[in-house]
């Protein structure tokens, strides 16, 4: 077996653009995953953050086969999902889960939590109908919610409750690699707290790989074994979580590492913040060279010409920046 | 004489399910100059707080039951529509959450922006759009002459939120009220929208109202703090005070349960159960269900906000007594 649980090589996401209402022409594409190569281990954590539009939430959906790949390759357990049929593809699920952002809208609310929980259960023939309703109170269980609710209907659920319910639904198959996109985002923080010592202990537990993605990266660091940033459809720094939080080298994660405001007032007004000049730019027409080079205040020249690779830095730690040895030090 | 001054504020919601206490006897107030930060989960409160002083509560079926609210000797809870007229939108302004559905989707920016102008000031259009197309230039909209004419859907989220700054600031308010202006945004703006309020706040003098269920940002950002839950004041202190001598069980369970504030790889502090309901009735503390320091006192009278300390008050009776002391 594999060391690697998932792996992604160069893969690419177009939405092409069309134009013309009779004649319709393809002027363009929206470059929304743009070569990402990534491994993911076993049992491991690794967080994915960007600011919205930056591709985290298109990858996700690539990786789970719902939107069609533009190119490269995605691996997981070592079969080439882009080559499987539909029915390998719908094997291979069972092994792949997703958790959403909204539990308000991901549970379909014609549908009792009983009923949302055996569905898959019944799909992939994982039990017979007997054994359900003891594997969908065990499932409730390891959630933290009361196998009697098993009969309620999602509205009569609160937020982070819901949001339980999705991580069961997500667990019922027994996955190897679970990608939550946003699971905490919509709830309050004292609820978040709940569902991320619920997620981090599961996947401890049951020896599941997570792929969590936010743009708190302060809930990031916590979960994360190791953190992908990503800019622009690409991944821009990649390491440990702490190292990345702590002491991010790229110039892109310096600021949005600096961007977020800390908890205590006096550090609040003593550091110093970079804070970028406007919005990132549109994946259609991405700038030439690194993507980050027209808000970087470091570039120069260079930075423009060719679209820089991610290189090795440092113990565990990948960057996409030319400039990497001239800037100064990290954490500074 | 502060410049605004809420007093035993009660905002109720009458449905057919029951009476939403969702505001329950709060009181305030604001110096001039002042930034005054508002926290709290979602439905406790903080947003109707600030509606009810805006005069935005739809009736039916809220309404407010008790209590004033004097901004510079006039009660905005009681005076004339006329009055209130006056004073909404020119000497108090408001910028909302959502800058993508509170701009009107069928006029054109400039318009939106030098709306205030017109009604309230005697300017002609011309002058309103000299000032106008300032105030795009003071929150940082480039090339603003052309933008100004461009409709709402041509600007990001970013940008629409600065224009929606420039709508509340063109008729230069001395208290601004923000009800989580940057939680719609991404964390690089939204740190270029809390420089611009605060430049724009030392600029023009103003005193600020924000809501925001963010500690990092009010911690930033904020003189006074308060925090609410379930429609009640737990406790209110300078930002300082706040985050590092927390003496209300809720704040400081708050505060455990950020992860930005915990040692990585730690068990998170959850705070047990869900907020109350506040349709049914609370005769003790809010916040008796989920504290771990509860005893029978804390249910049996709500707790009054007590100053403990000059700008630092909180509403725990055990606290209070002493039978809990600082870091329990």
């Amino acid at each position: 077996m594999p060391d690697n649980i998932l792996e992604l090589r160069d893969v690419r996401t177009y939405f092409p653009v069309h134009r013309g209402f009779l004649v319709r022409r393809q002027t363009g594409a929206v470059r929304a995953v743009d070569g990402v190569t990534l491994s993911v281990r076993r049992g491991e954590v690794l967080g994915l953050v960007g600011e919205s539009g930056c591709g985290k939430s298109t990858l996700a959906r690539t990786i789970l086969q719902l939107v069609p790949t533009t190119g490269g390759m995605i691996i997981l357990n070592g079969r080439h999902l882009g080559e499987a049929t539909r029915a390998e593809i719908l094997a291979e699920r069972r092994d792949l889960q997703m958790i959403f952002q909204d539990p308000y809208a991901s549970l379909n609310p014609r549908m009792t939590v009983h009923a949302t929980l055996a569905e898959p259960l019944l799909v992939h023939g994982i039990c017979g109908p007997g054994e359900v309703q003891g594997q969908v109170d065990e499932l409730m269980r390891i959630v933290g919610l009361a196998p009697r609710f098993a009969r309620k209907y999602p509205h009569e659920f609160s937020g982070g409750q819901r949001q339980r319910i999705a991580i069961a639904r997500a667990l019922a198959l027994r996955p190897k690699i679970i990608v939550a996109d946003e699971p905490v985002s919509a709830l309050d923080v004292s609820i978040q707290a709940q569902i991320l010592n619920l997620l981090s202990n599961l996947c401890r537990e049951m020896d599941v790989a997570l792929i969590f993605i936010a743009h708190d990266l302060s809930v990031v660091r916590h979960i994360s074994d190791r953190v992908a940033v990503m800019y622009l459809g690409k991944i821009v720094e990649l390491g440990p979580a702490a190292d990345v939080i702590d002491r991010p080298l790229h110039p892109y994660t310096r600021a949005l590492v600096s961007a977020i405001p800390v908890p205590d007032p006096r550090i609040e007004r003593t550091r110093r913040r970079i804070v970028l000049a406007g919005d990132p730019p549109s994946p259609i027409n991405p700038p030439a060279g690194c993507a980050f080079h027209p808000r970087c205040p470091h570039a120069v020249d260079r930075c423009r010409e060719a679209v820089p690779p991610l290189v090795p830095a440092g113990p565990g730690r990948e960057a996409a920046c030319i400039r990497l040895a001239e800037l100064p030090p990290a954490g500074s | 004489m502060p410049l605004l001054s809420v007093t035993d504020l009660r905002t109720y919601f009458h449905t057919r399910n029951g009476v939403y206490r969702a505001v329950d006897g709060v009181s305030f107030s604001v110096e001039r100059g002042e930034t005054l930060g508002i926290v709290g989960e979602s439905g406790s409160g903080k947003s109707v707080t600030c509606y009810s002083i805006m005069g935005l509560i739809p009736r039916p079926p809220g309404r407010i039951e008790s209590g004033s609210a004097m901004f510079d000797g006039v009660d905005l809870l009681r005076c004339s529509p006329r009055v209130a007229r006056a004073i909404r939108g020119r000497r108090v302004s408001m910028i909302f959450q959502d800058p993508m559905t509170s701009l009107n989707p069928y006029m054109r920016i400039s318009e939106q922006v030098i709306e205030p102008l017109l009604i309230h000031g005697r300017t002609t259009r011309r002058e309103a759009l000299v000032r106008a197309l300032e105030m795009m230039e003071a929150v940082g909209i480039n090339d603003a002459a052309k933008r100004i004419h461009y409709y709402p859907h041509e600007f990001s989220g970013g940008m629409r939120q600065r224009v929606m700054i420039a709508m509340a600031l063109i008729t230069r308010p001395e208290l601004l009220i923000a009800d989580e202006p940057t939680t719609a945004l991404d964390v690089t703006v939204q740190a270029q929208i809390l420089d611009l309020i605060r430049r724009l706040q030392s600029e023009l003098g103003m005193a600020v109202i924000f809501v925001t269920h963010d500690l990092g940002v009010v911690a930033g950002l904020c003189d006074q703090v308060q925090v609410m839950y379930a429609g009640r004041i737990m406790e209110t202190a300078g930002a300082e005070a706040l985050f590092h001598g927390p003496l209300h069980p809720y704040t400081r369970a708050l505060q455990r349960s950020i992860p930005a504030l915990q040692p990585k790889g730690r068990e998170l502090f959850t705070i047990p159960g869900l907020p109350p309901d506040v349709s049914k009735p609370m005769p003790g503390c809010a916040f008796v269900a989920r504290c771990e320091h509860a005893a029978e006192a804390c249910s049996a009278a709500v707790p009054a906000l007590t100053e403990v300390s000059p700008g630092h008050s909180h509403a725990c009776v055990r606290v209070l007594s002493g039978e809990i002391g600082e870091g329990a």
